[in-house]
Formats: structure tokens, sequence, C-alpha cells
């Protein structure tokens, strides 16, 4: 069985705590913080275990890249913890079975990723994709399936993913181009923080975004827009990618307004938090996210995940501001038009 | 050619009258498991008159008619046991009158729940009926005469509850009406103060008479329309989850549905919770009652609301919903049919049982779909089996599983929704006596000669 790599000595000598200290769903000072993550660490019985709403955030404010989250999820599942309703888990598990219905196009060694998201099919189009479109893979046989770290199934997730690994391999790729960053996070963090090899190189779509623009900068007509960045759970598997956020929106024109949850204090799109926590923390969630975006009059809201587009796409056109997807925002600069409407 | 052409050409005109193959084939059966059985003869009247004197033939021929809506049924209510005419409405569509303010419109008998849809849609938008799942070709009529469910039963009743007065065409040629329009020209009541008479009409499947107009009341259209979807796992929970949310009085329908195919359904009962309001704060306020009715279980972990995504939102809202011609070709060959008895929500958990039980033992494709009706008082539990058309051991099978999920249904104080003649027998033969004589004398006086739908409800 595959098992964390976890140093407990790093916890030990950790003096800030971030983990538990920066959560925005738990307030707990630096010392009270070192009493709980030390139970965690040792298998004991933490509150935490339950509170935690599965953000993901603690991996990003970790300053040893020792995954907090990680063992937190697998904490939970070790002690039967349900963070969100078992039938809820249980479709997830079911839907994402790979059970041999997935769509591969004329694979290339160089490859996009649709993960098992239909919205790509509508999202990848136009000049940014015309050398590589028809290179894609889709379906539960390459989803990364790291949705799991929501529900307490790291176990899922270590028995399906080297089979993944494999189905992506089988198809001779090499270079694998993430449009999901949930993706991207599986192979660059949750497959190495579990020794699974990745024998392709992971790219995350950003970097792939900004180099096409870089190609394209003379037709590129600067956007003069104010948005707001919504940032994803999955960024938190690999926050080193939130720099193209800011170059890409530097070549294009646009200003990424700054607002009191972006970055490190992002809040995610909620939906997961709702099934898991129900509807007031939710809510109250997403109110204040979209307050926060009115409040600093972004006419935009740069999308990066299709299913926070699904949550708050539509609550962000009703206070007035834009929705558009990174991609669609890139397409915007090089004179095309977006496809996803809400 | 016979005299009885020749005497149908003479009331509807040659272009309206058959007595070729093609067309005794395709009105000899259904999508269902029914044997068929082919008419001597079509019709397609235009006008009450018609059916008058198409009527006054039969009974001078002494041959058997049968009305037909669309054929949907699925349990063989239209295939005409006994020969004799076939009497399809479609011809009879229009819409003839609709009372914004009594809030009821009066269709002729053919007039179709899809036209009818889309007429309220275009002219009158703050008004709505109740839209069955079946496809959008389903008659009004025929709907209401087989007690058919829609998206208003959960909160209105049975389609038929919804009635509002008739036009029928008794089997002995006299042309009756029934309600408040038999003594006003205001169709808003099918009996209400006067003695209810639809009952004489409504369940019998045509043995009684042909309903050429039918009163229906409308009911306010809101502006929004959404939908929720709980899981839970435990069918043991679905009954009281049922009832929890008819408590509301907030919601619109409630659908519970089980299957183990796609994968995403396995292991989970879907309960499907739609919801209108006029404004956000009001689908707010409703989707908020929802969660905290159903609270304890989400708080157990036993279930609890899925994020559903426009995705899948939309096949969930369509009207009517198109799963279940879907799941009607899952096997490929078209083979569809259920058996659906209404029974106490409290049955569920063993209704569920069953149907796996003899979805294993026949080796059958399965899924089932539960509306509550009015508030809770009942519910339809189908029990859908799907065969291959072209696969005769998996037909015999699935009839064999429907006959038994029939009997067992009847078994636990079900009563079986649109039965098939072998569930009528099966009925008839456990009906008080007293009410089968009833039923019998009924039948005798209203059609002396036995002419309407022989084979259906014969009380005898």
């Amino acid at each position: 069985m595959l098992g964390l790599k976890f140093d407990k000595t790093k916890c030990s000598d950790c003096k800030p705590v971030s983990c538990l200290v920066k959560c925005q769903y738990m307030d707990l000072d630096r010392d009270r913080a070192r009493i709980e993550w030390q139970k965690i660490v040792n298998g004991e019985d933490s509150f935490v275990l339950e509170a935690c709403t599965t953000c993901y955030a603690c991996e990003e404010y970790c300053p040893l890249g020792n995954h907090p989250f990680y063992l937190i999820v697998e904490r939970q599942e070790e002690k039967g913890i349900l963070p969100s309703p078992r039938p809820i888990i249980t479709m997830w598990i079911n839907q994402c079975e790979p059970v041999g219905r997935f769509m591969v196009g004329m694979v290339q060694e160089k490859a996009l990723s649709f993960c098992f998201l239909p919205a790509f099919n509508l999202l990848v189009g136009g000049k940014l994709f015309e050398d590589i479109a028809w290179s894609s893979i889709f379906g539960q046989e390459f989803f990364c399936n790291a949705v799991y770290l929501h529900y307490a199934r790291m176990s899922v997730i270590k028995e399906r993913l080297p089979r993944i690994i494999e189905n992506i391999e089988k198809q001779g790729i090499k270079e694998l181009v993430c449009l999901h960053d949930e993706c991207y996070g599986t192979f660059t963090s949750l497959a190495p923080a579990y020794g699974i090899e990745v024998p392709f190189k992971p790219v995350h779509y950003y970097e792939y975004l900004y180099d096409k623009l870089k190609e394209y900068k003379d037709v590129i007509k600067q956007l003069n827009v104010k948005v707001a960045y919504q940032r994803n759970c999955s960024v938190r598997l690999a926050p080193d990618t939130d720099h193209f956020v800011d170059d890409i929106f530097g070549l294009i024109g646009v200003d990424r307004v700054e607002r009191e949850y972006d970055r490190e204090n992002a809040l995610c799109c909620a939906e997961v938090i709702r099934m898991a926590k129900g509807y007031e923390l939710a809510d109250d969630l997403q109110k204040r996210n979209i307050d926060d975006m009115v409040k600093a009059g972004a006419d935009y809201c740069v999308f990066n995940c299709p299913a926070c587009w699904d949550s708050l796409a539509e609550k962000v056109a009703r206070r007035g501001i834009k929705p558009i997807h990174m991609i669609e925002i890139c397409k915007l600069a090089i004179g095309e038009k977006p496809a996803l409407e809400v | 050619m016979s005299d009885i052409y020749e005497a149908l050409v003479e009331i509807v005109g040659k272009d309206y009258v058959s007595n070729q193959k093609e067309e005794r084939y395709f009105y000899g059966r259904d999508p269902g498991l029914m044997k068929p059985h082919e008419p001597d003869y079509v019709v397609m009247p235009r006008t009450t008159e018609e059916i008058q004197e198409i009527v006054r033939l039969a009974n001078k021929e002494k041959t058997p008619v049968v009305p037909k809506g669309a054929g949907l049924s699925l349990t063989g209510l239209v295939i005409p046991q006994k020969g004799g005419i076939v009497l399809d409405m479609k011809r009879m569509e229009r819409i003839l009158e609709l009372n914004e303010k009594a809030r009821y419109v009066i269709v002729e008998g053919g007039t179709t729940h899809g036209v009818l849809k889309s007429y309220l849609q275009k002219h009158y938008p703050s008004l709505r009926h109740s839209m069955p799942d079946s496809p959008p070709i389903a008659t009004v009529v025929a709907n209401a005469v087989i007690h058919g469910q829609g998206r208003l039963t959960q909160q209105r009743g049975f389609n038929s509850d919804m009635v509002s007065g008739l036009e029928v065409v008794l089997p002995t040629g006299e042309i009756c009406r029934i309600g408040s329009c038999s003594v006003s020209p205001y169709w808003f009541s099918k009996g209400p103060p006067l003695p209810d008479l639809t009952g004489l009409f409504l369940g019998w499947f045509g043995t009684t008479g042909i309903i050429t107009k039918l009163g229906l009341k409308l009911y306010p259209c809101k502006k929004i329309r959404d939908v929720m979807l709980f899981l839970t796992d435990r069918a043991e929970l679905v009954p009281d989850i049922m009832l929890k949310l008819g408590h509301t009085e907030m919601m619109e329908d409630i659908v519970v549905s089980t299957q183990p195919i796609p994968l995403r359904f396995k292991g989970n009962f879907f309960i499907l919770v739609f919801m209108t309001g006029d404004s956000d704060e009001e689908i707010e306020f409703k989707r908020k009652m929802a969660w905290d009715t159903l609270w304890e279980y989400f708080d157990s972990r036993d279930g609890g609301f899925v994020s559903i995504t426009p995705d899948m939102k939309t096949p969930m809202m369509a009207m009517p919903s198109k799963d279940t011609t879907r799941f009607a070709d899952v096997r490929k060959g078209g083979g569809f049919e259920y058996s659906g008895p209404i029974a106490p929500v409290e049955k569920y958990p063993d209704f569920v049982k069953k149907l796996e039980e003899l979805a294993s033992n026949y080796n059958l494709s399965y899924a089932s779909a539960a509306r509550v009706i009015d508030g809770g008082h009942c519910m339809m539990f189908s029990f859908s089996y799907t065969f291959n058309r072209a696969d005769p051991d998996e037909m015999d099978r699935a009839k064999k599983a429907l006959d038994e999920a029939a009997e067992f249904s009847l078994d636990q104080g079900g009563v079986i929704w649109k039965p098939n003649i072998d569930e009528q027998k099966m009925m008839m033969a456990r009906m008080d006596p007293n009410t089968l004589r009833l039923m019998g004398k009924i039948k005798e006086l209203l059609d002396p000669n036995g002419i309407m739908n022989p084979g259906n409800w014969e009380a005898k």
C-alpha cells in the first residue's frame, strides 16, 4: 500500500503551525493549534478532523511542504469520519469509477487533458489551441481522482491514481497540458507525496496559455478591465502556478483587483462545503466572496475551475460582474469570442 | 367493402377511415408487453356528432368501439381485444376555451399535453397545468381517464382530480355534460355541489363512454422553477423524507428514483425536490425549508443535498422528463413497461426490495420512480423493466416479473395504476363483491350492448 511521505520531525520543530493557525474555518491560537496538530500526527482524535471543510488550504500554508492536508484526509478515513454525507461520497466514488468509457483524440506526445469535465469541449478552440485541440484525452480513465480528498477517501486515490497514470502513459503522452489544475496538482503534488512515479511532464494550462499568448503578442488587444480572480481549492496543491495569473493578466492588460479574498486568503466556491457543512456556511462564504468582488470594482470574475464556474458564475452575473473563464479572457484578448455563457 | 366500412366513410369521409392491414397492424399494439390484437377498422372523427353517429352504428352492428388517445399507457388499454373500431381522437385537438379568472381550460378529446403546454406558455404564461412525464403527445383526456399523475400531483392529487367538467358521448349515443357545465355555462367544477358523475367515466378506460370535451383546472405558473437533489442510501428513510418534504407544503413535486446504472446511481435513492417561486427570495426560502426539514439526516450523514451543476439541472427540469424514454431503450429494441401500484408511502422500502429481487430472479434491467401524491396520502411506485422487443425470451421474463410485481403490490395493500387486463382481473378477484356488482350494474346500465372497449373492466 502506498504511504504518505510525511516527516513528523518537521512538524515537531514547526514554530508557526500555519496549517491550523491560518485556517479560515477554525479559530486556533498557536498553542492550541500545536496541541491539536500533534494529536493528528499521533493518530489521536482531534476536533479538527471533524471541523475540516476540506478546502485544501493547509497544503499551501505549510511552509515545509509536509502535506498537512493529505495527513488530515488519511486520519479522517482511518477514523471513519465522513466529511460529507455517506450517500454523496458513494455517488462520487461510483461516478468516476474507470469503467472503460473515455474519449481519446489524435493523441500526440503533447496532449491536452480535459480531465472528466465536459466544459472543456466548449472552452478549447480557436487560435490558442489550433495545433493541439485534437490531441486530447477525456473521461474517467484519465480522471485524476483528487476530488476524493474532499471525501476522506485517500484509499480510492491510491488505488486509482496509478492506473490513471498508466492509462495516460499508454497513450504515448510525454507532455500533458492539464486544463483542470486539480490534475496538475495531482501529478505534481499528490503523486509525489505518495511516491507514485509520473512518467510524463505535467504542464499547467496557465503556462501553456502564457506561452501561446506570447506567440500572439502582436495581435493582443489590451483589455483594460478590472477582474476579480476566483482562486479555487486545487490551486492550493500547486500555488507556484499562481504567478502565471499575473503574467497572463500583464500580457493582456487586465488589472487583478486587490481584494480581501484573493491569493492565500482566497475563498473557494463553497459548493463542496455546502454538501459537507450545510447551506449557512456556504451561503455566507459565497456572499462574502462576491461582495468582496463588487467592493473591489471588478468588471469580470475570472474562473480557473469549471466547477467554480458552475457554482458561482450565475451568482456573480446577478451582481453585475461578468463571469469568464481564464481561457476565454485570453481568447477575448486576441479578438475571439467566448463560448461559455451563463 | 363491408357495410360498416361504407357507413364509417359516410360519417367521417374516406380519408379518415381505414380497414387496411398497415393501419390495423399499427393500431393493434402498444409499446408494452400485452399481446397485439388488430381492429377491423380505424376511424378518426372530427366532431362530437361524428362520434355520436359512430357509436350508434356500433350499437346497431354490435361491434366494439375502442377510443384511443396517443396509446401510451404501455399496458394495452387501447389494444382492441375483440376487434371492432378503434376511434382515434387525434383530429379533435382544439383548445376550445380558457377562462383566466376561473382558471380552467376546455379541450377537445384528442388535445395533447404538449399542445396545451405550448398554448399556455404563449398565451397565458401565468397559468399552468399538471404536465405528466409521458411524451408530450399524450392526450389530456386519456391521461385523466387513466388517473395519470404529473408535475402538480404532489400538491393537487391525481391529474383526474383536476378535471373540472366533461362532455361525454354515452355508449348508447347520447351526448351528456358532467359537472357545473351541466347547469351553467362555466366549467369550474366536475361535481360539487352536484353529485360527482365524473366517477362514471374516469378510471373506466373508455368502457362507459367517450369523452369528447374536458375541462381542466389551471394553476399559478410561478416565474422561477428550481430543483434540488437529496440522496440517501437507506430505503427505510425514504417514506419519512417524502412526508417531511410534503409537510412543508412548499414543494412542487417530489420524485424518488433508484436504478443500478449508470454507476453514479448505484446504491443510492435520488430524491428530486422541485420548487417554484416568483422571486429569488421565495425560492431561497423554500430551499432553506427543504434543507431544514431534512437536517437530521444530514447531521447523521445518512443523507444530503448534492450540489447540482447547470448541466445536470437541465434534464432534471425538463417537462416532460426525457428519462423514461431513455430508459425504454436501455436494452435497445425499445421495450419498456412498468407496473405502477398506488400505495401508502410507507411501503417504499418493501417495494424497492421486491423490485431488485424480481430483476435478479428474471435477469432484467430495472429502474423505479416513485412520485408523492397529494402531500403524501400515497405514492405511485413504478416497477420498471426494460427489454429488447426482438428477444421473446426477455419479453417473457419481463411479463412474468411484472405479473409478480402486481400480485406483490396487491398483497401489500397497493392498488394497481392503469392495470392491464390481467391486472384488472387480479384486482376484481380481490374486490369487495358488492363493489364489483355495482361496477357491473353501472357498466350494464350505460353500455347494454357491451360495445365499449370490451375486455377491460369486465365486472361480471
